[in-house]
């Protein structure tokens, strides 16, 4: 078997990562994200339910206001279409892929699949709460200084590390 | 020109979705190469051992910062024609907090679960289900939440502003903040290294009777 190609150094990535977070302020004046598409996933299957409801519901009444195009073809959709993309050709062409449930060396395996929801759920619900995760939060606006993505950044590093000491049977 | 490329231009829906397409294969594949596509790469800065998720996203903000900052002189890329983002502290705050949380439980965050699940990780496709859960629980119960997402509404407020410091004072303050945090971050590992009672050269590497019994699960 052919040897893996090692991960870049961090801070190449970082200035790889930043490169294309500024393409994309130049190009479409939109920073980065990936939450918002799992929000329009959730909608999509609400509205499949009961589309009175989800034209109707204020957090998402939006997605659904133009007939004429499905709620799925909004820009974060087709950013994380690409991310999945950029994310594949990547794995495979540094002979990464593999099935595989990462978990610490104690942890089982059935309760690391739980945990793997649950922490899902707690993401998205917070994403939504915050406005954004990671990527569209702490990325976009940390580097448009925005005073409220600062404050996120922080918390999320603070919720993490305030819980690590109690899951740390996962991971270490 | 003076503003995005798809305003000046005039791009049309579909050259756009394209764009974004482009934009997020750069993203996922940064996201990849740079070690985000395995949940234990991301974790171990939440126990010290690898500060590598502070070292890119530090130095991917810093770099996005600066070209911002010098576009915005130039009145190439003025801040004010792109989508700042709003700010609601307490809805921030409290999301961070939950995010973070989920982040160390579940071992992801939504932009690199999607990285690691085409990476075939079976953990980030539960992850991104539980995303979808997640996502959907809260538009069930906006009006609720309502409150609390729109509580500390400042509008576009920046760093510099809150501060009233000058943008250039802000931007370099912000790249020093960095630049510390990768020096404090190597400490760090180093001493944890040291607590740990790894092997000095192994750095990460998890003891050998530990990564055997990984192994055997993962078989």
């Amino acid at each position: 078997m052919e040897e893996k190609r090692p991960y870049w150094n961090p801070y190449l990535a970082g200035l790889v990562l930043g490169l294309v977070l500024l393409a994309s302020f130049v190009l479409t004046g939109r920073g980065l994200g990936a939450s918002g598409t799992f929000k329009h996933l959730a909608a999509a299957g609400l509205h499949a339910a009961s589309p009175t409801y989800a034209e109707e519901n204020p957090n998402v009444a939006r997605f659904f206001a133009d007939p004429t195009r499905s709620s799925l073809d909004d820009w974060i959709v087709w950013l994380s279409v690409g991310t999945a993309a950029g994310g594949a050709l990547a794995v495979f062409t540094a002979r990464r892929f593999k099935v595989e449930t990462v978990m610490g060396p104690r942890a089982d395996r059935r309760y690391r699949w739980v945990l793997a929801v649950a922490g899902g759920a707690m993401a998205g619900f917070a994403a939504q709460l915050a406005r954004g995760c990671t990527s569209g939060q702490a990325l976009t606006g940390g580097a448009q200084l925005a005073l409220g993505s600062w404050a996120f950044m922080f918390s999320v590093f603070a919720g993490a590390y305030g819980l690590a000491w109690f899951l740390r049977k996962q991971w270490i | 020109m003076e503003g995005p490329l798809s305003v000046v231009l005039k791009f049309s829906h579909p050259v756009e979705m394209m764009i974004s397409v482009v934009v997020g294969m750069g993203f996922g594949f940064a996201l990849e190469r740079g070690g985000f596509g395995r949940a234990d790469n991301l974790v171990a800065v939440f126990y010290g051992r690898d500060f590598r998720v502070l070292r890119v996203m530090f130095s991917a903000i810093v770099t996005a910062m600066i070209g911002l900052y010098f576009l915005d002189v130039a009145g190439i890329l003025p801040l004010s024609s792109i989508g700042i983002m709003d700010t609601f502290l307490g809805a921030q705050i409290a999301g961070g907090l939950l995010l973070g949380a989920g982040f160390v439980v579940g071992g992801y965050c939504p932009g690199t679960s999607i990285v690691a699940g085409v990476s075939g990780k079976i953990d980030a496709l539960l992850f991104m289900g539980g995303i979808v859960l997640g996502s959907g629980a809260y538009t069930l119960s906006a009006e609720t939440m309502a409150p609390l997402a729109d509580s500390g509404a400042k509008g576009k407020v920046l760093l510099h502003e809150w501060l009233h410091l000058p943008s250039g004072v802000a931007v370099l303050a912000v790249a020093l903040l960095a630049v510390g945090a990768f020096v404090l971050a190597g400490r760090v590992e180093a001493w944890v290294r040291v607590r740990a009672g790894l092997a000095a050269t192994g750095a990460i590497a998890v003891p050998a009777h530990a990564a055997a019994e990984k192994e055997r699960s993962l078989a």
